[in-house]
């Protein structure tokens, strides 16, 4: 495939807002986690909370859009100069040429948590509550677009936990297609109770810090996030750009909610990733794995890992920092992989002390500095969903 | 871009596969619009077709039914999934438990919810570990599906299985929300013009220059404004007729799609 240009992106998680607190919190081994005190939810948990969202309402034009999720995507749109790129990118192409495809698994879920809550005698939902603008797994792209006043093609991908990685996929064939001359793509997921109480229904939520590929592993913490990268054809003179390279997605074809034991699907991302960017497993730096610190998510993504590129090739999970945000876990690593490169750094896997002895791939459990020229990033979601990513620098 | 057809399925008030919505379309046959018929989700194995819910049951239908008319093989295709609003009533239940006091969620009931459920039990019941996605752009859920299935198709030299469906809601969401009828359509869509039914050339532009197609009969204008998959009516009329025809549909508030239908030459 032709290289894409990240040539914008920015992030909001459990670590703050703007890559800079990512990028500072990774370096520090400073974990984003605490002791779950999200509203009246009595989970024995940790979770990767994002500070202030009560106090900071949607932007007053767009008010009938206001929810954890939007004020969410809002922060991400303010923080990294974001906006003022995607003005310049509206300014170039013209609005019907920039698309906003978003991933989202559960949106604005929460207001209608709520609103359940406070039906009437007869059953009937609070008057003040818009199912269509603060839950409906559209609104926060609607919400976006509207924002950043594009016109572009326009859809949401909602694939539980790899809905943020597959946009970079749907964004570059809207690209090559004529359809687009540019995307917005990015992922938002908040705090809500529907994923706290399931994923504790599947007895998959860790009571400690999550610890991705630990002996002891136990589950997932929950996090938010929102991220958002402006994707456009690369410049002659754009060789210091990271760009997205290859993307890679396949389906388990085996359960809803586990893993194949094996990584099938898993290695089959990896592969078709590393195929359209034209790469052999060698000349990836450094793995960003899904690594949700679940038994069965780590057991098989090693299995798959080490068959594709042996026990060499470093990785790690950074949801020891910010969480498993879901929705948003694909953005969030994205742009992770993009700081990698940017700064020649690998994070180690915060909180694992003894890598499981039956794996086989070269967990980092410490940080690393070490030039990068491509980094692959996995995410995976119920439903079989795979998805691999490929970034790094066009070859000189 | 062009893209071929190689297999359609529709399902809705009056009408439980294509056959029948054709002939409608072509020959005058009436629609009778108060059956509504019940999808039986017939390609999932016996366990999961008991516990499947009526939006998994009518996503697996439709998609069977394109499949068997394209005569293609369900491991060789890619498949989009594009609902307005998932597994309604899935959604519907675990609010009402989390609005509880003991909020005591199914896990089954839960993984259920993911907005790609359908298609995730559509590739354990195929086979397929082909790319699969699930989409939604509320009332423009149709043609954000055609565009994002038909660029997968042309970008990747794959056919893919497009499958559209939105079930209404229960109470006390049903209110609230759009779609009062069952709908779906789906289609085999393939870069290869080898056995196709029609291909179809699909432009974007602002809406300053297209207006969206409706329906002439009024039955069938208000079945198209009932839900996002409904929104495929005029393609699928269209698509029923042996003449060329165009049509343009809503991709966003701002921006249109207009698909030329042409026969496939000799």
């Amino acid at each position: 495939m032709h290289p894409l240009a990240i040539s914008h992106y920015t992030l909001v998680n459990a670590l703050g807002r703007g890559t800079k607190s990512t990028l500072d919190a990774l370096q520090a081994g400073q974990s984003g986690l605490r002791q779950c005190n999200f509203m009246d939810a009595t989970i024995d948990t940790y979770i990767g909370r994002v500070d202030g969202i009560e106090n900071e309402p949607v932007v007053a034009r767009l008010r009938e859009f206001d929810c954890r999720n939007n004020r969410l995507a809002m922060l991400g749109l303010a923080a990294d100069g974001f906006e003022s790129a995607v003005a310049a990118a509206r300014a170039r192409y013209g609005a019907h040429r920039v698309g906003v495809i978003l991933g989202t698994s559960t949106s604005g879920i929460l207001e209608t948590e709520l609103a359940y809550r406070q039906r009437d005698a007869a059953g009937r939902l609070p008057a003040q509550f818009n199912y269509r603008t603060t839950h409906e797994n559209y609104c926060v792209t609607d919400f976006v677009r509207r924002y950043l006043k594009l016109q572009g093609c326009a859809f949401t991908i909602s694939t539980a936990c790899s809905s943020s990685a597959k946009v970079f996929a749907s964004a570059s064939r809207l690209i090559t297609s004529g359809l687009c001359d540019a995307a917005v793509v990015g992922g938002i997921d908040s705090l809500c109770m529907t994923t706290l109480y399931g994923f504790s229904s599947l007895e998959i939520v860790s009571a400690t810090p999550c610890r991705p590929a630990d002996a002891e592993r136990n589950g997932i913490s929950i996090g938010e996030a929102a991220g958002f990268a402006l994707l456009e054809r690369c410049e002659e003179d754009s060789a210091d750009v990271p760009c997205l390279l290859g993307y890679g997605e396949s389906s388990d074809a085996y359960h809803m909610s586990s893993p194949h034991p094996e990584g099938a699907g898993a290695r089959l991302a990896m592969l078709r990733a590393l195929q359209r960017g034209g790469l052999e497993p060698a000349q990836i730096d450094y793995i960003n794995l899904h690594g949700t610190a679940t038994r069965a998510n780590d057991r098989a993504e090693d299995i798959a890992v080490s068959g594709l590129f042996g026990n060499r090739t470093p990785c790690s999970s950074t949801k020891g920092w910010t969480g498993h945000t879901l929705g948003a876990a694909g953005i969030t690593e994205a742009a992770i992989a993009c700081l990698c490169l940017q700064e020649n750094f690998l994070p180690g896997s915060l909180n694992t002390v003894t890598v499981d002895p039956e794996f086989s791939m070269n967990v980092l459990l410490e940080n690393r500095n070490q030039k990068n020229r491509r980094v692959l990033s996995n995410s995976f979601g119920f439903g079989g969903s795979n998805v691999s990513l490929v970034f790094g620098y066009r070859a000189a | 871009m062009i893209i071929h057809v190689k297999g359609i399925a529709a399902f809705g008030p009056g009408f439980e596969n294509w056959d029948t919505l054709r002939s409608h379309f072509r020959t005058g046959t009436a629609l009778n619009t108060d059956f509504v018929p019940v999808p039986s989700g017939s390609a999932l194995p016996g366990a999961e077709r008991r516990r499947a819910s009526a939006t998994v049951r009518l996503a697996v239908d439709i998609a069977q039914g394109a499949l068997q008319q394209s005569g293609m093989k369900a491991k060789d295709l890619a498949t989009v999934f594009a609902s307005s609003n998932g597994d309604t009533n899935t959604i519907h239940h675990i609010c009402d438990a989390l609005a509880t006091a003991e909020r005591c969620v199914s896990p089954t009931r839960f993984h259920n919810s993911v907005h790609n459920a359908p298609v995730g039990y559509w590739s354990i019941a195929s086979g397929s570990m082909q790319p699969s996605s699930s989409l939604c752009a509320m009332s423009n859920t149709f043609a954000a599906g055609l565009v994002e299935a038909a660029t997968q198709s042309l970008a990747e030299e794959v056919a893919v299985l497009l499958a559209v469906f939105d079930t209404p809601f229960p109470e006390p969401l049903y209110q609230l929300t759009p779609g009062r009828q069952p709908f779906g359509v789906s289609m085999v869509l393939d870069a290869d013009p080898r056995g196709s039914l029609a291909a179809m050339t699909i432009d974007i532009g602002p809406d300053t220059q297209l207006v969206t197609t409706k329906m002439n009969d009024p039955l069938l204008e208000n079945l198209r404004r009932d839900s996002s998959a409904s929104r495929s009516l005029p393609l699928l009329a269209a698509l029923a007729q042996p003449m060329a025809q165009q049509v343009v549909l809503r991709y966003a508030e701002d921006l249109r799609i207009k698909v030329s239908v042409d026969r496939p030459g000799p």
